[in-house]
């Protein structure tokens, strides 16, 4: 049959947006085949918040800080972990092999992935924010809303990050290691524990350098000033362009022929 | 495979018994073959898979490529498909260098292992995968006939919203065989698409292969490891240890060896050219 369909342009470069809010629609409907993963992701970082509170029942100041640095760091961390399973499993299921053999370009299928994950970052983000503001106590000084910002960024850090790692990883076991490998000393570094110019000098450098460290310090300008900072500014595009950064890397190591 | 209407062209029997002789007389066309490979080498870490193969793949027939496992089907069909690296020497496909963009919409690929999405239907599967190839609400509804047809195709219209992690091992291999009939490819490659079923699937799926390459004109590069499905095929490509050991029709295997089934006429062709291996080896 040489009536091909007609369509046979194979556009490439740049960004097909039907066929990026496909594969948007497409990771989330797996989920939803999967509830007990969307109750996860959206309960646990409240039920930490409410657990949080109450450990620091006796320091509401403490519980500020920390809380609202925490209200930027879950998305990062399960955005990290979900996305770098999911790609994984692309990876090994063959379905990736396939996608790439077709017209889809790597930009379609990560911007894909992106969207649908910011989408659910957005309803983890917003139901933690707002049980941290309304019901916790959490005393922000600025707008509700920007740490919602800040949030939803790391939530896109996270799956940059999770994209990226997950084509260093040939198992689920390797994959999972990675969250104490390239998280936990952001963890450590970003001020959650104490502020970043109490720390050795040599660390400090590095927390300077890590994505983490603005992130939480963008929740903190938030929760100490009313207007937005230059610092505040500075902070969240920092996020935004190291994600975007990132996802650059994790399409680079997508590759349509392979070994 | 089990809707399809046998009634397209009376007087040829998509049997594969009678098709086998070059019944379908394609007035050769003027366009270029499916596949043509020359001094098509692949390596694999450090190892050579392919040994400078030469041979073509005509139009509109189903080739089989058969061989013992490893001997180097499923990275050929790759090579074909264009996800395979590391491939040396000319390898046209469809009259393009294989890999070519243009080529990802005019292909259909079956892996060896189904590569679907486990924790979606059947038909979201299928959704998804259409709505890459042709994308745009415009064709929505193009797109939606299709998928509908690719599922009666693999004769899994009543599971049709089923998860696929849910259906046993050859029912998804079939879904992943309906993926690659979305979009009337122009050629088909699919790796050992009839592995694990049971005998009146595998009949029915063989049907299927006659009838699109014949009605849709399509081109079938069907590999398998089983030697009786060899006698289905238009035409056969031996493959032993990264090299073809023979090309042509099963008839004219059969008689070339002088062996009543292509199983024999294999067995033939390999223990000759270990004979002349060994030969080389003791003249100097």
């Amino acid at each position: 049959m040489t009536a091909a369909p007609t369509t046979a342009t194979a556009p490439t470069r740049g960004l097909n947006a039907s066929r990026t809010t496909a594969t948007a629609a497409r990771v989330l409907r797996q989920l939803r085949h999967d509830p007990r993963t969307i109750a996860m992701m959206i309960l646990i970082p409240c039920v930490m918040l409410l657990l949080l509170r109450y450990v620091f029942d006796g320091s509401p100041r403490t519980f500020d800080s920390i809380g609202a640095s925490l209200l930027g760091i879950f998305p990062l961390i399960t955005m990290f972990l979900v996305t770098s399973i999911a790609t994984l499993r692309e990876r090994t299921s063959g379905t990736l092999e396939r996608l790439l053999a077709m017209p889809l370009g790597k930009g379609d299928l990560i911007a894909g992935y992106a969207l649908a994950f910011g989408a659910l970052a957005i309803v983890q983000s917003a139901l933690a924010t707002g049980l941290a503001v309304r019901l916790l106590g959490l005393d922000v000084t600025g707008s509700a809303w920007l740490l919602l910002l800040v949030a939803l960024l790391d939530a896109l850090l996270g799956t940059a990050l999770g994209l990226f790692v997950s084509a260093f990883a040939a198992s689920e076991f390797q994959a999972v290691q990675f969250m104490p490998a390239v998280i936990f000393p952001q963890l450590l570094l970003c001020g959650l524990f104490t502020p970043r110019d109490n720390m050795h000098p040599v660390l400090e450098t590095i927390s300077d350098v890590l994505p983490m460290s603005y992130a939480v310090d963008g929740m903190n300008e938030v929760l100490h000033h009313t207007d937005m900072t230059a610092t505040f500014v500075r902070d969240t595009l920092i996020v935004a362009g190291c994600a975007l950064l990132v996802l650059g890397l994790g399409a680079a190591t997508l590759r349509r022929r392979t070994p | 495979m089990m809707n399809y209407s046998p009634a397209h062209s009376p007087g040829h029997s998509p049997e594969p018994s009678s098709s086998s002789s070059p019944s379908t007389p394609a007035p050769e066309p003027p366009e270029p073959a499916a596949v043509h490979a020359e001094n098509l080498t692949v390596v694999r870490g450090p190892r050579t898979v392919l040994h400078r193969l030469d041979f073509t793949v005509p139009r509109g027939q189903i080739t089989g490529l058969l061989g013992p496992s490893g001997c180097g089907k499923s990275t050929l069909m790759r090579s074909v498909v264009g996800t395979q690296a590391k491939v040396a020497g000319t390898l046209d496909v469809l009259g393009r260098p294989a890999g070519h963009p243009a080529l990802r919409t005019r292909i259909g690929y079956v892996t060896q292992a189904p590569s679907v999405y486990d924790d979606l239907t059947v038909r979201q599967n299928l959704d998804y995968f259409a709505a890459i190839l042709d994308p745009g609400r415009a064709a929505a509804d193009r797109r939606a006939e299709d998928v509908t047809r690719a599922i009666a195709d693999v004769d899994l219209t009543s599971h049709a919203d089923a998860l696929a992690g849910n259906l046993s091992g050859g029912q998804r291999n079939r879904v992943s065989l309906a993926v690659a009939l979305l979009g009337a490819p122009e050629l088909l490659v699919l790796d050992e698409p009839t592995v694990g079923l049971d005998p009146v699937l595998r009949r029915d799926l063989w049907n299927l292969f006659h009838d699109i390459a014949t009605t849709r004109g399509a081109t079938l590069l069907v590999s398998s490891h089983v030697m009786d499905e060899a006698e289905r095929c238009h035409r056969l490509l031996l493959m032993r240890q990264g090299e073809i050991l023979a090309d042509g029709t099963p008839e004219a295997l059969r008689g070339r060896t002088g062996a009543d089934t292509v199983e024999a006429a294999f067995l033939h062709l390999v223990d000759q050219a270990a004979e002349t291996a060994r030969e080389k080896e003791t003249t100097p």
